[in-house]
């Protein structure tokens, strides 16, 4: 074999900040500090003033719509890349989880703080049911199920004419006000992606990642795999039914149009743009595709066709993704060496 | 003797949009996302092909299923091999695609009913007092001889023999000198063809819809996961099944729950017998 005789090649290492902050050492001097929270409160702040630096309600309410696809993607990005499963199917969450609310409001009666949990939590259990004959098998089967039922379910509503066929479930309550509205979602986000960082590092995240490497060692430890992965898939569906009972909520509706293809695709382009397997990278995709969405709402259809074509460029040519880059200069320098 | 007939017909239409499915996985385990839209884009082939260029049927037809070959291996040549093993990428990357074409034709205003294809042979024979479109007629004889078709491309052709290698355990056949990225291009533009075919075969009976590519996607799927993922075999017996359970709800309960068919069989399947009805030799790699 012939080899390229490259006179040099580039080499990383890891900063000397970076070591030390690793330890009990972060804490030695304002330098270590600010380099581990500088990165994190800029995320915070940066979210919480969003809303205040936005010009119009219009915008603020394209805020909102990032933040659910950002839950989604927060959940894509959870299952895909720590977990080993690919969900095709956001849309199925959103749907299950508006439908949920919306039912649990104009139906039941319940107030906005009973109905956005209990469809959160009942709309996890459901979904994960719903999925479950797939977790027992390894391959394309949880892909295939979970790209079904949002397509199924769509047309059995349809056809039915069951809960509200194409009209949709009208008066579901509002929010109280527009800031309550903003701020709920922007906090319930920061809260879950903060959370789920944790969750991924505690013993339960090694369990999620041993499934997705190696599942005969899971398996050999005594673990149950389809226990474990129906967790993370309630994790995962919880955070989509959350986002689907906000959108009810916002748009005092919940129609067929929240298993709309946009739930599923845009949440896996932004994962991919975004850096998949930081769970951080997922949210900047969504709060960079969506507003480009928005902007080229005009175009109908078309906008799919342009998330799945930068898709498809991600991840044949730069699949790591924009975090995993950023992480990557933020902790790392380079220096070209000879060889 | 509506059901039988009605159902031999149904079959043998959901035997033809499983096959390239099938066949594509089975050989190089990639699971094809963007079989429906290949199903869906060859019927706008055909259809420009006539009304625009003006071109006779059948050339128009067989010129198609050649662009429809082309264009599956340009999506593995291009993109797909670039992912191949990884899973999330190759499932991710194949579903963008097809969303992609799917979408783009949507948006290029090929919706609503204007948009058909004209009938081979006009008319309608009786079979047992039932009326039956001779267009159905040749749904079953081509669907008989694309079956047999493969089966004998796969057992008396060099290429066939080095396909259904490459399926049953891809290392030994590249040590026997099988080029495995040549095999899986192979089958990608014939499992595009075959989307093709199915397309210039079953879109005569209806209109030419975007909603169409979803559909054949899921049935394709269900075909599929029912047989035995890339048992070609399970997927034409599959095929039957589901195709008599659609017509036998279509005649005891109502049409429109044609789909929960489809989507009940895959549940039942994956919850009874995982690996489908032939997928035996894979059933070990599956299930965890």
């Amino acid at each position: 074999m012939k080899v390229e005789t490259g006179e040099r090649r580039k080499e990383r290492l890891d900063r000397g900040v970076k070591v030390r902050t690793e330890g009990i050492y972060a804490i030695s001097s304002w330098e270590e500090m600010n380099y581990l929270l500088m990165p994190r409160l800029a995320l915070i702040l940066g979210m919480l003033a969003l809303p205040l630096a936005m010009p119009s309600a219009y915008w603020q309410r394209v805020i909102s719509y990032a933040c659910i696809y950002a839950l989604l993607a927060l959940g894509f990005d959870f299952l895909a890349h720590f977990v080993g499963l690919v969900s095709l199917g956001g849309a199925l969450f959103v749907g299950v989880g508006g439908y949920l609310a919306a039912i649990l409001n104009t139906s039941l009666g319940l107030p906005i703080s009973l109905s956005i949990p209990i469809a959160t939590i009942g709309g996890g259990v459901l979904c994960t049911l719903l999925l479950l004959p797939a977790l027992r098998l390894r391959g394309v089967y949880f892909a295939i199920v979970s790209l079904m039922y949002p397509l199924v379910l769509l047309r059995i509503i349809e056809a039915l004419n069951i809960l509200g066929g194409t009209e949709g479930i009208l008066g579901v309550a509002s929010f109280p006000g527009r800031w309550i509205e903003q701020y709920l979602i922007i906090c319930i986000l920061i809260l879950s992606l903060f959370g789920l960082r944790r969750l991924v590092n505690q013993d339960i995240g090694l369990v999620f990642r041993g499934v997705k490497d190696n599942d005969q060692a899971v398996k050999a430890s005594g673990l149950s795999i389809t226990l474990y992965k129906s967790i993370a898939v309630f994790i995962a569906s919880g955070l989509g039914c959350l986002g689907g009972a906000y959108l009810a909520h916002l748009f005092m509706w919940a129609g067929i149009s929240q298993f709309a293809l946009d739930f599923s695709i845009l949440p896996i382009a932004a994962a991919v743009i975004g850096g998949g397997g930081t769970l951080v990278g997922p949210v900047l995709g969504c709060f960079i595709l969506v507003p480009i969405s928005e902007l080229l709402r005009a175009f109908g259809t078309l906008r799919i066709v342009f998330y799945a074509l930068i898709l498809t460029a991600f991840i044949v040519f730069r699949s790591e993704g924009i975090m995993v880059y950023a992480q990557r200069k933020y902790h790392q320098f380079e220096r070209w060496v000879k060889v | 003797m509506d059901i039988l007939i009605y159902g031999t017909i149904n079959s043998f239409s959901l035997a033809l949009m499983a096959i390239g499915f099938t066949l594509v996985y089975g050989i190089s385990r990639l699971p094809n996302f963007a079989h429906g839209a290949l199903y869906v884009v060859t019927g706008f082939i055909v259809w420009s092909f006539i009304n625009i260029l003006g071109i006779h049927y059948i050339a128009g037809i067989l010129l198609s299923l050649v662009v429809t070959g082309l264009i599956g291996a340009a999506i593995y040549q291009f993109v797909l091999i670039r992912v191949r093993g990884m899973a999330i990428s190759e499932i991710i990357a194949s579903y963008a695609i097809g969303l992609a074409i799917l979408e783009g034709l949507r948006w290029g205003g090929f919706k609503g009913m204007t948009y058909t294809l004209p009938v081979f042979i006009e008319g309608s024979i009786e079979i047992a007092g039932t009326p039956v479109d001779l267009q159905r007629i040749i749904v079953v004889g081509i669907g008989a001889v694309v079956v047999a078709f493969l089966w004998l491309f796969t057992h008396y052709n060099k290429i066939g023999l080095a396909l259904r290698g490459m399926a049953q355990d891809e290392r030994a056949a590249m040590m026997l000198g099988i080029d495995s990225d040549m095999m899986a291009l192979i089958a990608m533009a014939l499992g595009s063809s075959l989307a093709g075919l199915a397309a210039v075969v079953l879109l005569p009976l209806g209109n030419i819809v975007v909603e169409a590519g979803y559909n054949v996607l899921i049935l394709a799927i269900a075909v599929c996961i029912v047989g035995g993922l890339g048992s070609w075999v399970g997927a034409v017996l599959a095929a039957f099944m589901i195709g008599f359970a659609q017509i036998i709800t279509d005649a005891y309960v109502a049409s429109h729950f044609r789909m929960v068919v489809a989507l009940l069989a895959i549940i039942i399947t994956l919850i009874l017998r995982p690996s489908g009805l032939f997928g035996k030799q894979k059933e070990l790699e599956e299930r965890v």
